[in-house]
C-alpha cells in the first residue's frame, strides 16, 4: 500500500463502501473496510465478504478518524463494512451543528 | 479532493430532488441533471482547450453548471462582475485566456476580438448540458488545484485574483455543513451576486446539504418576498442593505407575516449591519433564526458566526456586555483561529482593538502572480480592524485603513456611526477622516436623514458628546440624500472620504 495522499479515493473490496482521504500522516498506512484492505478506486474488485467483526458499516457524508486523529477520511459511498487500521476500528467524527450561514 | 465530489455525493443520495431553480424563468435542474450536465459540459470545456471557464452573467442555472463543469475539467472557474464596463471586463479577460466564456445572449459576441476567447450564451450552455452524450466519469483529485479565481473589487489599483484551491473550499464545506442535512423540501433563496464569495459558498453548501436553491438574479424586496412565499423558502442569505429593504417593504406593504412563516432562518453578512435594522428585523420575524456571518474571499467565506441563540440572548439581556454582542460577528468556526494583533504584530488583550488575523484549512490568502500573503505560521492578515471580548466574540471596527488618526489618537468610524444611528432623525451615516491642518486628520460625517425628519448639526454633535469623548465628535458635516454602497452592501468609504475631504478643504 503506497503512502496515502489527501484526495485519494479508496474502495472497499468486500462491500460498496468508498472513502476519500481528507488528511493522512506520512508513511505507509493500510486502511481496511469490512476487514479487507481497501484498494484505489480504479482497480478495486470484489474479492470476498465483510468480516462479521468489521460489519459496523459506513455512512455517506460521515468522516472517520483514527484514535490519535492523524488520519481522516470522508465516506463518499455507504457500505456494510467498518473502517479500521491495524485491526482498530476508526471512529466517527462529530460534525458540530452550525447555523446555516450562506 | 475536488468540489465535484460534493455534487457526486448529492446526486447519488438524492438524484431527483430539485437542485437549482432560476427564480426569473422558473426553469429547474434536479441533482442528477446538474451532475450529468456538469460532466457533459466539463467535456466541452476540455475539448475547447480553455485554461479557465469564465461566467459573466447574473445568477442562472448556468452558474452552478459552469462552476462544477470547471471542477470536472480541472480548470479554474472565474465568475466576473457583470456590472463592470466592457473595457474593464476586456482587461480582466486578457488575464484568464485561453478562456471559455459563458455569458448573457446580449454579450456573447461582444468579446470576439479576443482570439483566445470561446463564447457561448448561458441559455445555450444550459440547453447543451441537458442534451445527453458522453459524460466525464473522472476528474482530478489533486487538492492543490485551483477551483475558483475571484477578482477582488480592487478599490486601489488593479484588481487582484484571489485563488481558492479545492482543498480550501472542500475543507470549508466539510467542517461547516452536514451532508444531506437539509430535509426534503427545504429551499434556500440566493440573491447575492454569483461573482461574490458568498454566492459561491451558497452553491456548494446547499449542494452538500441537499437543499433546493432558488436564484434571484436582481434583488428587490418585493420579488424576494414573493419568491419566499412561492417556493416556501426556509433559509436565505442577505447583505445588510437588503435586510433593511425587506424589513421596510414588509412593514409598509402590510403583507401577511403568516405567509413568511416558512422562513425559519435568515443569515446576513458582507457588510456592517446597523443595530436598528437587526433589532427591527428580529421584532418583525420573532420565530426566525438570525445568523451573522463574517468572512472574506481569501478565507473561502465564513470564518465567524453569531448564531440564533446569541442573537436572542443579546436582545433579551439587560447586561450591556451581552447586549452589544448583537453587533458582533460571533465566534470562530470550528477549525478556524482568530487573533487580534497590534501594529507591531503583538497579540492584544480582550476588548483591545487591532488587526484581525485568521488561520485555518479553508484560508487561502493567495493571489495569482503574487504568492501567499499569509505568514510563516499560516496567519492571514485581513486588513479588517476588530476586537475580541472576554468570551471570544469578535467585533468588527472597520477596515484597518479606515481608522482615523486625530492628533495621535486612533478613532474608529464604526463606533461613532453606531452612536449616530441611534438618533431618531438619522437614517444612515458615514464617518471618515479628512485632512486637517491642526490634527493631521479630522472627523467628518455624511448624514442621511429619515424621510420627513431632520436635526440641527449642533444637536447631533451634542448627541455624540453625551456618550463619547469630545475628540470623537465630527467637526465637519454634510447632509446627503443617500450614501454610496456597492452592490453587496459595502459602504464605499473611499468615495465618502474624497467628497467630504474636497468639501472640507474648500471651507
Amino acid at each position: 500500500m503506497p503512502e496515502l495522499k489527501t484526495g485519494d479515493r479508496l474502495k472497499s473490496t468486500v462491500c460498496d463502501g468508498e472513502v476519500m482521504v481528507v488528511s493522512a500522516p506520512s508513511g505507509d498506512i493500510e486502511i481496511t473496510c469490512g476487514g479487507a484492505p481497501m484498494a484505489s478506486a480504479a482497480d478495486a474488485a470484489k474479492t470476498g465478504d465483510v468480516d462479521p467483526g468489521h460489519a459496523v458499516g459506513i455512512v455517506m457524508g460521515k468522516r472517520y478518524i483514527d484514535a490519535d486523529e492523524t488520519l481522516e477520511v470522508l465516506c463518499v459511498k455507504a457500505g456494510a463494512g467498518g473502517l479500521a487500521i491495524g485491526g482498530h476500528l476508526l471512529l466517527q467524527k462529530d460534525t458540530k451543528q452550525l447555523p446555516k450561514t450562506d | 479532493m475536488n468540489v465535484m465530489m460534493l455534487l457526486e455525493m448529492a446526486a447519488s443520495a438524492f438524484p431527483d430532488r430539485p437542485a437549482f431553480t432560476d427564480g426569473s424563468s422558473g426553469q429547474s435542474l434536479t441533482y442528477q441533471q446538474l451532475f450529468d450536465g456538469a460532466r457533459l459540459q466539463g467535456r466541452q470545456l476540455l475539448a475547447s482547450q480553455a485554461s479557465r471557464a469564465v461566467k459573466l452573467d447574473v445568477s442562472n442555472l448556468g452558474t452552478p453548471l459552469c462552476l462544477f463543469a470547471s471542477a470536472c475539467a480541472g480548470i479554474p472557474y472565474v465568475p466576473l462582475n457583470y456590472r463592470l464596463t466592457d473595457a474593464e471586463i476586456g482587461k480582466l479577460l486578457e488575464r484568464v485566456t485561453p478562456a471559455y466564456l459563458v455569458t448573457d445572449a446580449a454579450r456573447v459576441n461582444g468579446f470576439s476580438e479576443h482570439a483566445e476567447v470561446t463564447s457561448q450564451s448561458s441559455p445555450e450552455f444550459v440547453a447543451q448540458s441537458q442534451s445527453g452524450g458522453d459524460l466525464l466519469t473522472e476528474w482530478p483529485m489533486d487538492p492543490e488545484e485551483i477551483a475558483v479565481l475571484l477578482f477582488t473589487s480592487g478599490t486601489t489599483g488593479e484588481p487582484k485574483a484571489a485563488m481558492l484551491r479545492h482543498k480550501h473550499l472542500v475543507s470549508y464545506i466539510l467542517s461547516s455543513v452536514e451532508f444531506a442535512g437539509a430535509p426534503e423540501g427545504d429551499a434556500a433563496l440566493v440573491c447575492v451576486p454569483p461573482y461574490h464569495i458568498a454566492g459561491i459558498a451558497a452553491i456548494m453548501s446547499s449542494v452538500y446539504a441537499g437543499r433546493h436553491v432558488v436564484q434571484l438574479p436582481n434583488f428587490d424586496a418585493e420579488t424576494w418576498v414573493d419568491l419566499v412565499v412561492q417556493h416556501k423558502v426556509s433559509t436565505a442569505f442577505v447583505v445588510p442593505t437588503m435586510l433593511a429593504r425587506i424589513v421596510e417593504h414588509v412593514a409598509a406593504s402590510g403583507r401577511s407575516l403568516a405567509d413568511l412563516s416558512c422562513l425559519s432562518s435568515l443569515a446576513y453578512g458582507g457588510g456592517k449591519m446597523p443595530l436598528a435594522v437587526i433589532q427591527k428585523a428580529m421584532r418583525l420575524f420573532p420565530d426566525t433564526d438570525f445568523s451573522n456571518a463574517y468572512g472574506l474571499t481569501e478565507t473561502s467565506s465564513t470564518v465567524a458566526v453569531l448564531g440564533p441563540d446569541a442573537h436572542r440572548a443579546a436582545a433579551a439581556s439587560q447586561d450591556p456586555d451581552v447586549q452589544r454582542r448583537l453587533v458582533s460577528v460571533g465566534q470562530a468556526l470550528p477549525g478556524v483561529e482568530i487573533e487580534i494583533r497590534d501594529e507591531d504584530g503583538n497579540l492584544v488583550g480582550a476588548d483591545e482593538r487591532g488587526e484581525i488575523y485568521v488561520r485555518g484549512e479553508q484560508v487561502s490568502g493567495e493571489y495569482e502572480g503574487r504568492g501567499p500573503v499569509t505568514d510563516s505560521e499560516g496567519w492571514f492578515p485581513t486588513r479588517d480592524a476588530g476586537s475580541i471580548d472576554s468570551q471570544g466574540y469578535l467585533f468588527l471596527l472597520g477596515r484597518a485603513d479606515d481608522i482615523i488618526v486625530r492628533g495621535g489618537e486612533n478613532l474608529s468610524p464604526g463606533e461613532i456611526e453606531d452612536v449616530l444611528l441611534t438618533h431618531a432623525a438619522v437614517a444612515d451615516v458615514a464617518v471618515v477622516g479628512v485632512p486637517d491642518e491642526q490634527w493631521g486628520e479630522g472627523v467628518a460625517a455624511a448624514v442621511v436623514f429619515k424621510v420627513g425628519q431632520q436635526a440641527e448639526i449642533s444637536a447631533l454633535q451634542d448627541y455624540v458628546k453625551e456618550t463619547m469623548r469630545s475628540s470623537r465628535v465630527p467637526q465637519f458635516w454634510e447632509v446627503w440624500p443617500e450614501l454610496p454602497y456597492n452592490e453587496t452592501g459595502k459602504l464605499l468609504r473611499r468615495i465618502v472620504r474624497e467628497r467630504l475631504g474636497a468639501a472640507a478643504a474648500e471651507q
